[in-house]
């Protein structure tokens, strides 16, 4: 089976994440990472094709930093690599963001055949939105199985449970088909020695949006369809307290419920 | 602010009751115009109990879609439905609690009619006629405004954006009833299994305004986190290593993958703080940590941290509340 995996590169979490002037994020301090819940999504595809056979792909859009992350994901044991460069790409909203993935999966699809599966992560450590799967799927109009917890392939059938705010759900679709998946659905390999050595002899294909077929005008900030008008940072919480027990902390958390109206 | 109706999908448990964050769209979506109710329930439609309630916030119509052989619970069925009542209704604010599922509707949702969209807002307002929505972000390190730039917006609310309040007058709402012919891949998923959760007699995990949370230092015995749950009417969390370890249900897990919380107060127990859970918390009201570990990071974003054993200092604390709530 064939399957291509969408990861993104954000900055690291550990770092110092914070906005540019006109309220993107800024993705130029040089401590950017494959997004975590990627490596799951890597992780779930190449699980599979040892399963069943085949091959993975891996695909990103985003400044130069990010050929890191579909390194990364060469490194886990992807054999194919697509980074989407474009600088009118920058600042394009979740919907921008899916036409372009989209555009470039059928790029790739022309050039080796199409795909059993699309697999994305569960979000990405940035934004956070949890919208690109869906998007993605509906741009694709691939039946979408999102938030898998397990996902299984049985013949011409792909399976998934998930486990959502009020109810777990098993959902199935025929192929091809869209997947996501959460942080809980696997445990992402480290990439080993072999494997460095097997993608440093890879290349990672570069296309603009121009040979995808999108005019740069109805995505980035020019097509974003949302807006940031202002960021704060979160103040600081001030009149910290910290105290060791000495036998009567429990007592004095309730006074301090009592005097901050908390109970 | 306009005339165009304000849509407000009516999430509701597979049984037919509505989900009470939904009261909370209703409220805010009467200052922004005329508020429509859009129930997806396939055969299930709105009880007379549920339209009384809708009457009481002062709905003025309430559309019931069916979706033919489709299962109305798959999230691209629900976007498919929303996108006929926005057409026929000319709405230019949707509105929906964002979950997991909805946030999932509104992805699809803005594919389908263009509508720019913002998930996890925690408040809206209309500053100079626009409508602009308050969201936090890097867990919950930075807070940003936005606003929505094409004709449609659709906004998934966090729990707590809004105290609900009952309409100056109640109204009787209309039915409309619209039929939807789900087509395209969102007619090829099956739904092959769905179990929803029984409700518990504690509050939601992500609406309550009082969660006391185990980690690791409960060492898999949550039974002091629960009693001063109890004895404070809160939710029970719980951090990724007790749901990894089996010590909690899946659900419980507070974090930038689980649930997020924004409670008036956050009881962390045995709870070390790593980025991902502090992700899912640190836009809590008051923070309180209790670790035998001075060096936790918790400690850094606590308004009272107390270094201590939490087998002694909660069973202390919520003797004490008890006593003195008589």
């Amino acid at each position: 089976m064939r399957v291509v995996v969408c990861v993104k590169h954000v900055p690291d979490l550990q770092s110092e994440r914070g906005f540019t002037a006109d309220g993107l994020v800024d993705r130029g301090q040089g401590d950017g990472t494959l997004n975590e819940l990627d490596e799951n999504a890597v992780e779930a595809a190449l699980q599979l094709v040892e399963e069943h056979g085949g091959e993975v792909c891996v695909l990103t859009l985003g400044p130069h930093d990010a050929e890191d992350a579909v390194r990364r994901g060469l490194q886990m044991g992807a054999t194919r690599a697509l980074h989407v460069l474009d600088a009118a790409a920058a600042g394009s909203d979740v919907f921008g963001t899916a036409r372009v993935l989209a555009a470039a999966v059928r790029h790739l699809e022309a050039d080796s055949g199409p795909f059993d599966l699309v697999v994305t992560g569960m979000a990405a450590l940035d934004g956070l939105t949890s919208l690109l799967p869906a998007a993605l799927a509906a741009e694709l109009d691939l039946p979408q199985l999102t938030l898998a917890t397990e996902v299984e392939v049985t013949g011409e059938t792909v399976r998934v449970r998930r486990v959502l705010d009020h109810a777990t759900e098993v959902l199935s679709a025929r192929l091809p088909a869209l997947v996501s998946v959460t942080d809980t659905s696997n445990e992402p390999r480290y990439p080993n020695f072999a494997g460095i050595m097997a993608a440093r002899k890879r290349t990672v294909e570069v296309v603009a949006l121009a040979d995808l077929g999108i005019d740069p005008a109805t995505v980035g900030t020019a097509g974003s369809r949302t807006q940031v008008l202002g960021t704060t940072p979160r103040p600081a919480r001030e009149n910290r307290v910290l105290i060791a027990d000495e036998g009567d902390a429990g007592l004095r958390l309730a006074t301090f419920l009592v005097e901050n109206k908390l109970v | 602010m306009t005339t165009a109706p304000v849509l407000v999908l009516l999430d509701h448990t597979d049984a037919g009751v509505l989900r009470p964050a939904v009261l909370e769209l209703l409220t805010l979506g009467r200052a922004l115009g005329p508020v429509h109710g859009v129930w997806v329930g396939g055969e299930l439609a709105p009880s007379p109990q549920v339209l009384g309630v809708l009457g009481a916030a002062g709905l003025v119509r309430v559309h019931t879609v069916a979706v033919g052989a489709a299962h109305p619970r798959l999230t691209p069925v629900v976007a498919q439905a929303l996108a006929t009542v926005v057409a026929a209704e000319g709405a230019t604010t949707v509105l929906l609690t964002s979950s997991f599922e909805n946030k999932e509707v509104a992805g699809r949702l803005g594919v389908l009619t263009g509508a720019g969209v913002v998930v996890d807002v925690t408040g809206l307002d209309v500053d100079g006629g626009q409508l602009v929505a308050t969201k936090g972000v890097f867990a919950g390190t930075w807070t940003t405004r936005c606003t929505v730039r094409s004709p449609l917006a659709v906004l998934a609310l966090k729990p707590n954006a809004a105290e609900v309040a009952p309409a100056e007058v109640a109204t009787v709402p209309d039915l409309v009833a619209h039929d939807v012919v789900v087509h395209g891949a969102a007619s090829r998923v099956v739904l092959v299994e769905r179990t929803e959760r029984a409700p518990s007699d504690r509050p939601d995990l992500g609406a309550a305004q009082v969660v006391v949370v185990g980690g690791r230092g409960t060492d898999g015995d949550f039974s002091v986190v629960e009693d001063l749950a109890d004895a404070l009417g809160g939710a029970v969390g719980a951090t990724r290593v007790a749901t990894d370890e089996g010590w909690i249900e899946q659900e419980a897990q507070i974090g930038q993958t689980g649930v997020t919380v924004s409670p008036r107060l956050y009881i962390g127990a045995g709870v070390s703080g790593a980025v991902h859970h502090r992700g899912g918390m640190q836009s809590a009201g008051t923070i309180v940590a209790v670790n035998s570990d001075p060096e936790a990071p918790i400690f850094e974003i606590a308004d009272l941290g107390i270094v201590g054993d939490l087998f002694a200092v909660l069973p202390q604390a919520t003797a004490e509340i008890r006593r003195l709530k008589g």
